[in-house]
């Protein structure tokens, strides 16, 4: 065994790389509680301070500090930067994206003219030699995707049927396995690429070519990785020895994907439990003590905050902010019932304690019934004290994942190194209906934009005429749809292929073609008015369908009535089986989310009345949630409703946003007598989530 | 949180008897312990000045919807894993108004074949009748625990704010007591109404006799009713009543406490508590 490894029980990640193994036959579940924390060290506090007023500084200047307009950025791009150039010493894990904190790398490989425009928009100009050499000499992938789209899907994007196409940004959602380049050390993993290259078939199908060149440009990667650990001073070609190597080594893993790819989210992964193994070790040898321990983590966690990428102030705009989802996933319960809790999941929480809360990285907890007692009331408080953790469903996500499954971006899971995702956009359910009622005339524009199919007829829907009707647009929006996405896919690993990521993926990987859809609650209240009550439409002087009057009242969804829920239930599984109909790009599989977080308000605009009695312009419901106001029987019957959702149709995630104020989950007061002994009370009564990305390039940012 | 009417169900058939309800929470965080189903019936005799729930007091023909027992109980358990360490609790309005139809209902909250719900009863006992008590056997043999309002310590504050007597009320404490089931006591503290030491001291001692007291909730007086009165055309009879204030709950809490243990302390003939 290596001297790196000394230590550690040996198993089949020994033979093959497998971190999985790695975790199963080292890691030491924690269920004790929190008082092992340390507070931040004064060098932490100085460091973070001045972080801060970087941080301020950028918001004084209207949201960007600095941008490089000279250098296309690349893993080895730049020299290597630190926080405080003249002391680099105060950084005990190292890296920037560009040669100074927070100046933004200049992306080019997606769009040209995206990135010219989030320049402009900043008071920036890209080198005028840079631009001519990517417009007229270096494809990009937006240029590639335009090259390809039918005038059909053309018209779909501009009227918003589907929208958040990433044919502008990096596609994202691809999660690389940083862990690898910790445990193996960059050498082992370029020899297991050679390996793989070696065993490609003989015969060079179009596949096997493509299959040579991706491992060709994975290995080059994994070579300037080892540069990139040179300029920061690491020998990174080997695997890391301690705590701080662990990180420092798995960090730079992380820094070379987001020099490389703009992604629309570029989440580290789940790596608190894999480093806590090297903690566990170090301690007990007494290589470091709990407060350098938690020292590095901080530092980790306030590189991981200043993780920036160019933008256009409209995608900033739609989701309110400046976010990477930079998502890690804490926790979570292990196939053998041992919790995967450890004091690293602690210690990554703690960081929101000692440096303050943030938005980024998206600290994520993977909840269970059964994760330790003391972690729950842990991830409690730290949340009532930060409102900076996301919880998500670990029950649910293991059946189908795993115990080593991180989630992307918000709510997307996947294995680790095994699975990546082919992100694309949602469809517009809702504006769907609409076109189904009006034969595929578009309801704003009055434009025909779906196939002339035969407008509903009288005064009153029919609801079984509706859904025949309804069922047919389904259908050709579906189509529409992942033939869109199949092109952008093809492009993006033509033009943008994230070779870093995927070199620390396996070869072969399962590829999810991820879908979307927006509007599922005004599509489900709709169609159960249409069925409930009259729904009477009001035509334009075109006879374009352009409102509706309802008589009657009809149930609604997110009120735990089926009446309701079996439609919403429906239209999800529907749309999926009609999705699932057409070829997927390299043989992915299909699979859906009901997540719009913010975006439903840009939908909502762009889309005409609805049969539910929603006014032309009116946002959707963001996700899953029943439309504002509609649902009426408390809480639990509204996330009932939700639950009904088919997740194995929506394997992408489901989200329901959920605010409550604090009196409505319980007395605030002491109620129940602490200090009388006069019995226990305690009794049980049996018991049997972004697609918040949007990479669309905005309209006259496209290279074609 | 929203209090809405349910869908009017016409021709309800049950092997129950059927309740009549105003309407129902499925996230009751506040009426007994843990996340709880919340039915609130329909009807109440008392006029509470403070009430906020105005439009559950009439008991008129067509007031409220018809119920059944499965009905409810089978919104309970399409939720069932929700309501772990929680359950059903019924409030009103006045469920001692319906004695059958709550005791059925808690009878079979307790026989659920997917296993026993824990029952809470939300009363202020003056439907609570000590002349006919075995028109609450079956009610009370099958409740869990019981949220006791005790509106006013003293027989003339009592009438003055509610318009009853408390005789009734204090009889239900001791039959809950008799019985040994655990009641949380619930005192709501209106600005110069109820919020004096003295008044809450009072109230300690009024309960120190029942030992099945396992809890205190002291509510602050909020002025949320007032938009319910307006809609249904009532005069609000607190109008020029501030709402509480908050910090000085915990002290009044202790007045309460005080009066307790000085009442338990004299019940065992001791002295220097």
């Amino acid at each position: 065994m290596q001297e790196a490894w000394e230590g550690f029980e040996g198993g089949n990640w020994l033979s093959e790389i497998d971190v999985r193994d790695f975790i199963q036959k080292n890691y030491t579940p924690y269920e004790g509680d929190e008082s092992f924390l340390v507070g931040p060290t004064e060098r932490t506090v100085k460091l973070w301070d001045d972080v801060m007023s970087l941080l301020l500084k950028e918001r004084e200047q209207g949201g960007v500090l600095d941008m490089d307009t000279k250098v296309v950025t690349g893993i080895l791009s730049h020299k290597a930067g630190y926080i405080d150039a003249e002391h680099p010493e105060r950084e005990t894990i190292v890296g920037l994206q560009t040669d100074a904190p927070l100046k933004r790398a200049l992306h080019v490989n997606g769009g040209i003219r995206i990135a010219c425009q989030a320049a402009a928009q900043h008071g920036y100009e890209i080198d005028p030699e840079i631009v001519d050499f990517y417009t007229n000499k270096r494809k990009t992938h937006n240029a590639g995707v335009f090259d390809a789209y039918t005038p059909e899907m053309r018209a779909c994007r501009s009227a918003h049927i589907i929208t958040g196409l990433p044919d502008g940004y990096g596609r994202g959602r691809i999660i690389g396995d940083y862990r690898r380049v910790a445990l193996y050390g960059v050498d082992a993993l370029i020899a297991d690429k050679e390996a793989q290259k070696v065993s490609t078939p003989s015969v060079m199908t179009e596949e096997t070519i493509r299959d040579r060149e991706e491992l060709s440009e994975q290995i080059r990667s994994l070579k300037q990785l080892v540069e990139l650990g040179k300029l920061y001073g690491f020998d990174i070609a080997r695997p890391a020895a301690n705590t701080q190597e662990a990180i420092q080594w798995m960090y730079l893993a992380y820094l070379a994907a987001v020099k490389d790819q703009n992604g629309a989210a570029m989440s580290i992964g789940r790596t608190s439990t894999f480093i806590d193994i090297y903690a566990e070790r170090d301690l007990k040898n007494g290589t470091f003590t709990e407060e350098q321990i938690q020292e590095f983590v901080d530092h980790f966690i306030m590189k991981l905050r200043m993780v920036k990428f160019a933008r256009t102030p409209e995608y900033q705009n739609l989701f309110s902010g400046d976010p990477q989802w930079v998502t890690e996933s804490i926790g979570g319960m292990g196939v053998d019932g041992r919790t995967l809790v450890t004091k690293m999941s602690y210690r990554y929480l703690h960081t929101l304690e000692n440096m303050g809360t943030s938005p980024e990285p998206n600290l994520t907890v993977l909840w269970s019934t059964r994760l330790p007692h003391a972690f729950k009331e842990f991830c409690a408080k730290t949340s009532i004290a930060s409102s900076s953790i996301q919880y998500e469903n670990d029950d649910v996500m293991r059946v189908y994942h795993g115990d080593d499954y991180a989630i992307a971006c918000c709510v997307s899971s996947m294995r680790i190194g095994k699975e990546m995702q082919f992100f694309g956009a949602r469809a517009n359910l809702a504006k769907c209906l609409l076109y189904a009622l009006n034969g595929g005339v578009d309801e704003v524009s009055k434009k025909q934009v779906g196939p002339k199919f035969r407008p509903v007829e009288g005064d009153t829907l029919d609801f079984d005429d509706v859904m025949a009707k309804y069922n047919d647009m389904m259908k050709w929006l579906a189509g529409v749809y992942v033939n869109t996405l199949n092109i952008i896919h093809y492009m993006h690993d033509k033009y943008c292929y994230e070779s870093i990521q995927m070199a620390l993926h396996d070869k072969d990987v399962h590829r999810w073609f991820a879908t979307g859809i927006a509007g599922l609650s005004v599509v489900a209240d709709s169609l159960s008015a249409i069925k409930y009550a009259k729904v009477h439409p009001v035509r334009d002087e075109n006879g374009v369908i352009v409102d509706f009057n309802i008589e009657g009242d009809f149930p609604k969804y997110g009120n735990d009535d089926d009446r309701v829920d079996v439609l919403a239930h429906d239209v999800v599984h529907q749309f999926m089986e009609y999705i699932r109909m057409n070829d997927t790009y390299r043989n992915s599989v299909p699979t859906t989310s009901v997540l719009t977080i913010t975006s439903n308000v840009v939908y909502g605009q762009k889309t005409g009345a609805t049969p539910d009695g929603r006014k032309a312009g009116v946002p959707f419901a963001p996700g899953a949630n029943p439309m504002h106001q509609r649902d009426t029987h408390g809480a639990i019957a509204s996330l009932s409703s939700v639950a009904k959702l088919p997740f194995r149709d929506a394997q992408d995630g489901i989200s329901n946003t959920f605010s409550i104020i604090p009196g409505a989950l319980g007395k605030e007061d002491q109620v129940m007598f602490g200090d009388l002994d006069l019995g226990d009370i305690s009794f049980e009564n049996p018991v049997a989530c972004c697609d918040c990305t949007d990479s669309s390039a905005p309209e006259g940012s496209e290279d074609r | 949180m929203t209090r809405v009417q349910l869908d009017e169900e016409q021709g309800v058939e049950s092997r129950y008897a059927l309740g009549r309800i105003h309407s129902i929470e499925s996230m009751g965080t506040v009426d007994g312990p843990g996340v709880r189903f919340v039915v609130f019936t329909q009807g109440c005799p008392m006029r509470c000045a403070y009430c906020h729930n105005p439009d559950t007091w009439t008991v008129a023909e067509g007031a409220g919807t018809r119920v059944s027992v499965e009905h409810l109980l089978g919104e309970y358990e399409s939720n069932r894993p929700f309501y772990r360490t929680g359950g059903l609790t019924v409030t009103g309005g006045e469920p001692l108004l319906q004695p059958e139809f709550v005791g059925d209902l808690f009878a079979a909250a307790h026989a659920a074949p997917a296993g026993r719900i824990h029952t809470c009863l939300d009363s202020c006992g003056y439907a609570y009748n000590p002349k006919k008590p075995e028109h609450f056997d079956r009610l009370l043999d099958e409740t869990d625990m019981v949220l006791l309002d005790i509106k006013h310590s003293d027989p003339v504050g009592h009438k003055a704010l509610t318009g009853r007597e408390p005789g009734r009320i204090l009889a239900f404490g001791n039959e809950l007591a008799r019985r040994g089931i655990e009641v949380v006591i619930r005192h709501v503290v209106v600005p110069g109404i109820t919020d004096s030491v003295e008044e809450c001291e009072a109230l300690g001692r009024l309960i120190a006799p029942w030992h099945n007291v396992v809890g205190l909730e002291m509510l602050p007086y909020h002025t949320m009713g007032v938009v319910k009165y307006e809609q249904l055309g009532l005069e609000y009879p607190l109008k020029d009543v501030p709402a509480m204030d908050k910090g000085r709950m915990p002290a009044l809490r202790e007045a309460v406490m005080r009066g307790l243990r000085a009442g338990r302390a004299a019940e065992r003939g001791c002295s220097n508590a």
